[in-house]
């Protein structure tokens, strides 16, 4: 079996995936609810939180375009 | 036919498959944003089309594993080739007909596969070669893809469980356009590879270059073209079924749905092992619809889908492996053109089925479960004598337990039985009036008005029959 399946290449797939594919989308919705002002205890930092958030935003922007830069320089 | 119009036939036909394979798989990237209503219909194919494109620009490295690692270059020609094609294409119509995603590289391996088999016999073909690399990633990309959009989304949901439903609509949106295009891009490297692949392999087959040289660039421009022109188009029924019919998406589940494939696909295709992009996108949906609490999975429409998937490289090499043997019956001479003949002849055919039930941009997202007013449906129950038209879907009433009764029964006594029941419910007068005016009309129509429950149907059907 060990021929017919590439386990090095389907492990980095499965766990690059679970960083990226899952992780963004976290970090994401992250953005979105220190940004949310409904469920925003008092008390809180506003300044902070927005700052937090965008950073959040930023890190998965900066993720999808450093990706891109990987492979279309012939990261391969 | 000389070797040059016989390898310009061969190009051309790469390139409708190419075509094919973008309209067949804009729905892979945009069908998520296009559900959510993140995108416009139209918008969403055209950003899918322009980034396909430059997707298609992006890298190189799958082109090179379809062309060498699955069938002996040294059987291939260029009649074997186009049979191969002619196969994929078709395989891709007729599941676009029946609005199921299947994997376009899948039909395109079946196809070169058949027309090798039926040119050279079973060792033409690296069986190893085809297990390994086509056969067992098809099985393990939607795992790998369940799995990543599901912890994906269960996260996602978590983190914003507490915000109000609006606000988390706007802003997954705006980040769902991001990931789309993602998507679209991630796409077009994975993808036009393979028509690069065919092409290549095509020159190589024809003497036109080394069997070790790249992808001329030539062939990386048109691959492009042809793939943004085909995802343009828009392959509604496709978009339709992975958006509407899988899981009832949100916003939320759209942007994990594409963060996931995009990255699953462009890891892959940054480590070689090239998964179909089909069942990364189709895996990633049906994860998000098993990572949130509550979503609603469309089983049997996945269940379909997973059978489609299993048939589709034998059933694309049974149409090429019959392509490449009526090729032959015609000779090298006539035999390539009757190919191409038999391609269109029966790409027209499928179009033609496809009108009569369209799907397009202003239809792609009604409701899956289509209701259809009532007075329609009444319209044709009577007009095709056919009662269980009008079955309603709701259960039975208590008092409507009993079967109603087939249509061979007397009908003096169906209408005596059906008369005391009325008089039993009291749904008043208008049900006796609409009863009489039923008995103009034959048995069967008497026991459809009976398993219609309201006296609503009653009064349409009366000003029907009057």
């Amino acid at each position: 079996m060990n021929t017919f399946v590439e386990w090095g290449a389907l492990g980095n797939i499965v766990l690059f995936g679970l960083i990226i594919g899952a992780g963004l989308p976290t970090l994401y919705a992250l953005g979105v609810r220190a940004l949310d002002t409904s469920s925003r205890a008092v008390g809180h930092n506003v300044t902070l939180l927005k700052v937090g958030a965008y950073a959040c935003f930023g890190v998965v922007a900066a993720i999808i375009l450093g990706a891109l830069a990987f492979i279309a320089l012939g990261g391969h | 036919m000389t070797e040059t119009a016989l390898l310009a036939l061969v190009v051309v036909t790469a390139l409708v498959f190419d075509f094919t394979n973008g309209f067949h798989d804009t729905g892979n990237a945009m069908a998520p944003s296009i559900a959510t209503r993140a995108l416009k219909p139209k918008q969403a194919v055209l950003l899918a089309a322009i980034l396909n494109m430059v997707g298609a620009f992006l890298s190189l490295t799958v082109a090179a594993t379809i062309a060498t690692g699955i069938v002996d270059s040294g059987v291939v020609t260029l009649g074997v080739v186009l049979a191969g094609l002619a196969g994929g294409i078709i395989w891709n119509l007729v599941t676009w007909l029946v609005r199921l995603p299947s994997s376009s590289s899948h039909a395109l391996v079946g196809g070169v596969v058949g027309a090798v088999l039926a040119a050279a016999g079973t060792q033409g073909v690296i069986w190893s070669g085809l297990v390994s690399k086509v056969l067992l990633p098809a099985l393990l990309a939607p795992i790998i893809a369940i799995a990543v959009a599901g912890v994906g989304t269960w996260l996602v949901t978590r983190v914003t469980g507490s915000i109000a439903q609006k606000h988390n609509d706007r802003s997954f949106r705006f980040g769902q356009i991001g990931s789309a295009s993602l998507m679209a891009l991630a796409h077009g490297t994975n993808d036009a590879q393979k028509t690069m692949g065919i092409i290549l392999l095509a020159l190589i087959a024809a003497g036109k270059v080394a069997p070790d040289a790249g992808v001329p660039s030539w062939v990386i421009v048109s691959c492009a073209v042809a793939m943004a022109l085909g995802t343009y188009t828009g392959g509604w029924r496709v978009i339709r079924t992975l958006g509407k019919g899988l899981v009832k998406l949100d916003s939320r589940q759209g942007l994990s749905a594409d963060m996931s494939s995009a990255s699953v696909i462009l890891l892959s295709s940054h480590f070689g092992y090239s998964l179909s992009t089909t069942h990364v996108a189709t895996g990633s949906i049906l994860g998000t619809g098993i990572g949130r609490k509550g979503a609603s999975v469309g089983w049997s429409v996945a269940r379909k889908m997973f059978v489609a998937w299993l048939i589709t490289v034998p059933a694309a090499a049974a149409v090429g492996g019959l392509c490449y043997g009526i090729g032959e019956l015609f000779g090298a001479g006539a035999g390539p053109w009757v190919v191409f003949g038999i391609l269109v002849a029966t790409s027209a055919v499928i179009f033609a089925l496809a009108r009569r039930q369209p799907v397009h941009a202003d239809n792609v997202n009604d409701e899956w479960e289509a209701k259809g007013d009532e007075e329609s449906i009444l319209a044709q129950a009577v007009s095709m004598h056919n009662p269980r038209l009008m079955r309603v879907r709701k259960p039975p009433r208590k008092r409507k337990r009993k079967a109603p009764h087939p249509p061979k029964k007397v009908k003096k006594k169906s209408k005596t039985q059906q008369a005391k029941k009325h008089a039993k419910k009291g749904s008043g007068a208008g049900s006796g009036s609409g009863k009489k005016k039923n008995k103009a009309k034959s048995g069967k129509s008497k026991s459809k008005s009976k398993s219609k429950s309201g006296g609503k149907s009653k009064s349409k059907k009366k000003s029907k029959a009057g």
